[in-house]
């Protein structure tokens, strides 16, 4: 798979994971708003990948469609980050069995929203006119995910005891999965290396952890390779639920 | 071919989701033009994940079927921008309780509108999420009348 391929899949496979590990909210949010939103996110997102899926496939050449990308591939051959994987609890091994911490939902929502928007703002000027086309629609649809994660991020952070420290909980967890963010080269023409976004995406998570009052954990020498297809524990499981229809019904459409 | 009435026929075509208003005055045709066996629909989609996107499309092609083969064609840039929406479209919309974009997209990146209820017409309101029903949409309600309403939301 040429360079320019592995870039569109590690974004295209980031969007479609992040989809689906949102999904799992749905009917189970705090308050029904808050479902609805969830629900929505994962959809702008599942589209999103879409678009980006079938770009890949045709950037690949091989004659694979967006189905077969996203639901006959090996957990090997995906390149999304790891952070996105990540179970929505990871953050609580005794949340009591529900398998979902709203907190580090809502956090890891917030850091992917603004690393998005920065991402498919420099996109919108790809020589790939497909991708700046696909960039310059999801980045309308980013800035409200971003707006509505870092609102709750405030409101959870400087709220009440326990909600402020499920939220540092959550972030202590989180934070050096953060460093996957800025590992991918860029390809020229195409889309920037994801370092050149790193500075940005600190100043803009750095300003947003301070009005939530949650502190900064120590820089983390941890270097997640899940756009090499080295992933954690959790994605085959993952991978199971996402792809037992198709692997079951080969072909089966609805 | 009677492009005029091809084009008459998908003017009458409403959106699946918020049937009040049509295709053309959400402002998702970009074209409608002739080809050698029929027609062919030029359409943007409102969002990605948009789950008409396929409907509409089929929508269409029953809508234009006398014309022969019609073919759909879906064009992702310039995005949709609700900017498209035409006055009879957002007439409509506020007729049918869901509030039109009260401002350009590129403004809608650093405000939030003060809404009046659009039934009552109180502006003692407030927004409850940015999301609704669907993706296009944020969740308000009235204080003064205590119902809820939607806003389309500016993109």
């Amino acid at each position: 798979m040429d360079a320019k391929t592995t870039y569109v899949l590690r974004l295209a496979d980031t969007c479609l994971i992040h989809s689906q590990r949102l999904s799992e909210w749905a009917g189970h949010a705090p308050v029904l708003e808050e479902d609805l939103a969830l629900a929505n996110i994962a959809l702008d997102l599942l589209g999103q990948a879409r678009a980006l899926l079938t770009h890949a496939g045709q950037l690949e050449g091989a004659g694979r469609d967006e189905d077969q990308l996203a639901f006959l591939r090996e957990e090997r051959d995906y390149r999304n980050i790891i952070l996105v994987e990540l179970p929505n609890a990871a953050a609580s091994p005794s949340d009591g069995g529900g398998g979902r911490d709203f907190a580090l939902t809502t956090l890891r929502n917030a850091a992917m929203a603004i690393w998005l928007e920065l991402l498919f703002d420099r996109l919108q000027t790809s020589l790939d006119n497909e991708l700046a086309g696909i960039a310059a629609k999801s980045l309308k649809e980013v800035r409200y995910h971003r707006q509505h994660s870092s609102d709750w991020v405030v409101r959870l952070g400087d709220g009440t005891d326990e909600s402020r420290a499920r939220m540092q909980a959550a972030l202590n967890v989180l934070w050096p999965y953060f460093n996957e963010l800025f590992a991918a080269d860029g390809v020229d023409g195409v889309g920037p290396a994801w370092d050149e976004l790193e500075d940005e995406w600190r100043a803009r998570w750095a300003t947003l952890m301070q009005e939530a009052t949650l502190t900064l954990p120590r820089e983390s020498a941890m270097q997640p390779r899940g756009i090499d297809g080295i992933h954690s524990e959790h994605m085959g499981h993952m991978l199971a639920t996402m792809q037992f229809l198709q692997r079951s019904y080969p072909g089966g459409t609805w | 071919m009677n492009l005029s009435a091809a084009r008459a026929k998908l003017a009458a075509v409403p959106d699946p989701e918020i049937p009040a208003v049509s295709l053309v005055e959400l402002g998702i045709v970009r074209d409608l033009r002739e080809t050698a066996s029929g027609v062919e629909v030029v359409l943007t989609p409102t969002y990605s994940g948009c789950p008409a996107t396929e409907l509409i499309a089929d929508d269409v092609r029953a809508a234009l079927a006398e014309f022969g083969d019609v073919t759909v064609t879906m064009q992702r840039a310039p995005a949709w921008s609700t900017d498209w929406i035409t006055p009879e479209g957002r007439e409509k919309l506020q007729q049918y309780g869901i509030v039109p974009p009260q401002c350009s997209a590129e403004q809608a990146i650093r405000i939030v509108p003060r809404l009046r209820c659009p039934r009552c017409d109180s502006s003692s309101t407030q927004q409850l999420s940015r999301f609704g029903s669907t993706a296009c949409k944020s969740t308000w309600r009235c204080i003064e009348c205590l119902e809820p309403f939607e806003y389309f939301k500016p993109i």
